[in-house]
C-alpha cells in the first residue's frame, strides 16, 4: 500500500523559511500572495494490505519520528 | 568522576570535549553510538556536531541510535547528563528536555561569541558560576531558536530550569542581545530533576587561559564539587 504524510509546522510555530519564500514569491510580482508555510512531504510504501493495521504503524511512526509534535502536525493521506 | 562522550556520526566536538574533561581530572572514554551498553559513568556528554548530517531534523535519527536507551536509563536515575548544541538538540529528541530547537529566527548559521547570564547556580553544572554569572562563550549553530509553549516557559522561568539566557556584555537580557529568535533568550535548560542540561553554547573551547579564557572552566570544575 502507498501511504504519503505531509508535515507542517503548527500555527503558532514562527516559520521563517516560509517568510523568504514569500516575500522572495512578492519581489517575483506576485502581489496577492498573503501567507507561505514550508513543510515536508514522505512518500511510504508499506507491505500490509489490512487498513486498520495500516494506519496503526503510520500513525505511530509519524508521532514517534517523523514529527516532532511539540512544533509539528502530521497529515495521513491514503491512496 | 568517570564520563562518557557518546560519539556520532557527524559529531565533531567530542574531541574537545574530551580534552576539556581530561584538562579536570574527569576519566573519561569515548562511546560509539552502536554500543547497546553504557560503561559505567557519573556524567554523559553529547557533544555537538552534525550528527547524521541533521536529517529529518536536527538530533533526530541520534535519538533513535542504539546507545540511547543506556542514555535515557542513567538520565532517568539521576545520572548526570550534559548536551552541548548538537547534544541539546538530541536531548530534545530523546524526550529528556521539553520544548524545541528551531531554525535560528535570522536563517542564519551563527558562530560567534555571545554573552550568557547564568540565571541559575543552584545546580550540579553551575554553582561555581555565583562568583562571576555574566561569561563570554561561542555558539556555532543554525538551529538554536529555543521554542516551548507559553505553559512550559511559565514553568521554566518558576521552578529556576532555566540556566543561561542571552544578554549583552552589563548582563541586560533584551531582544537585542537575542542571537537566533529563542525565547525568553534561552540559551540553556535543565529537566525537572536538574540533572540534565542541555545548552548551545559551547563551554569546552573556553578552557584554556592562553588561548581563549576560562569561562568554559567553570561548568567543569562545578560538576567536580
Amino acid at each position: 500500500m502507498k501511504i504519503s504524510v505531509t508535515v507542517t509546522l503548527k500555527n503558532d510555530v514562527l516559520d521563517p523559511q516560509g517568510k523568504v519564500v514569500m516575500q522572495t514569491l512578492k519581489n517575483m510580482g506576485h502581489k496577492n500572495i498573503d501567507n507561505v508555510r514550508q513543510g515536508k512531504y514522505f512518500e511510504i510504501d508499506i507491505n500490509e494490505k489490512d487498513k486498520d493495521e495500516v494506519e496503526k504503524i503510520i500513525v505511530q511512526i509519524s508521532e514517534k519520528l517523523l514529527t516532532n509534535t511539540v512544533i509539528e502536525n502530521y497529515k495521513i493521506n491514503y491512496k | 568522576m568517570k564520563s562518557s562522550v557518546i560519539v556520532f556520526p557527524g559529531s565533531n566536538c567530542d574531541r574537545d570535549i574530551a580534552v576539556a574533561l581530561q584538562k579536570f581530572q574527569i576519566k573519561n572514554q569515548m562511546v560509539w553510538h552502536e554500543e547497546s551498553s553504557l560503561p559505567k559513568s557519573d556524567l554523559v556528554v553529547l557533544p555537538g556536531g552534525f550528527s547524521y548530517g541533521d536529517y529529518l531534523r536536527t538530533g533526530c535519527i541520534a535519538s533513535k541510535s542504539k546507545i540511547i536507551k543506556d542514555v535515557i536509563e542513567h538520565g532517568k536515575k539521576g545520572g548526570l547528563i550534559l548536551g552541548i548544541c548538537n547534544g541539546f538538540q538530541i536531548l530534545i529528541e530523546t524526550g529528556l528536555l521539553p520544548g524545541a530547537l528551531l531554525r535560528n529566527e535570522n536563517l542564519k548559521f551563527l558562530s560567534k561569541n555571545v554573552f550568557l547570564k547564568v540565571v541559575n547556580t543552584s545546580n550540579k553544572f553551575c554553582s561555581n558560576y555565583k562568583k562571576k554569572n555574566i561569561i563570554e562563550l561561542p555558539i556555532a549553530h543554525n538551529e538554536g531558536n529555543y521554542f516551548g509553549s507559553n505553559e512550559l516557559i511559565d514553568k521554566l522561568e518558576n521552578n529556576d530550569l532555566i540556566t543561561f539566557k542571552y544578554c549583552n556584555k552589563s548582563g541586560e537580557v533584551n531582544k537585542n542581545s537575542n542571537p537566533n529568535g529563542s525565547i525568553n533568550n534561552i540559551a540553556g535548560i535543565l529537566n525537572d530533576k536538574k540533572n540534565i542540561l542541555g545548552m548551545m553554547p559551547h563551554p569546552e573551547r573556553l578552557i584554556e587561559p592562553m588561548l581563549s579564557g576560562e569561562d568554559g572552566s567553570m561548568l567543569f570544575t562545578s560538576l567536580l564539587k
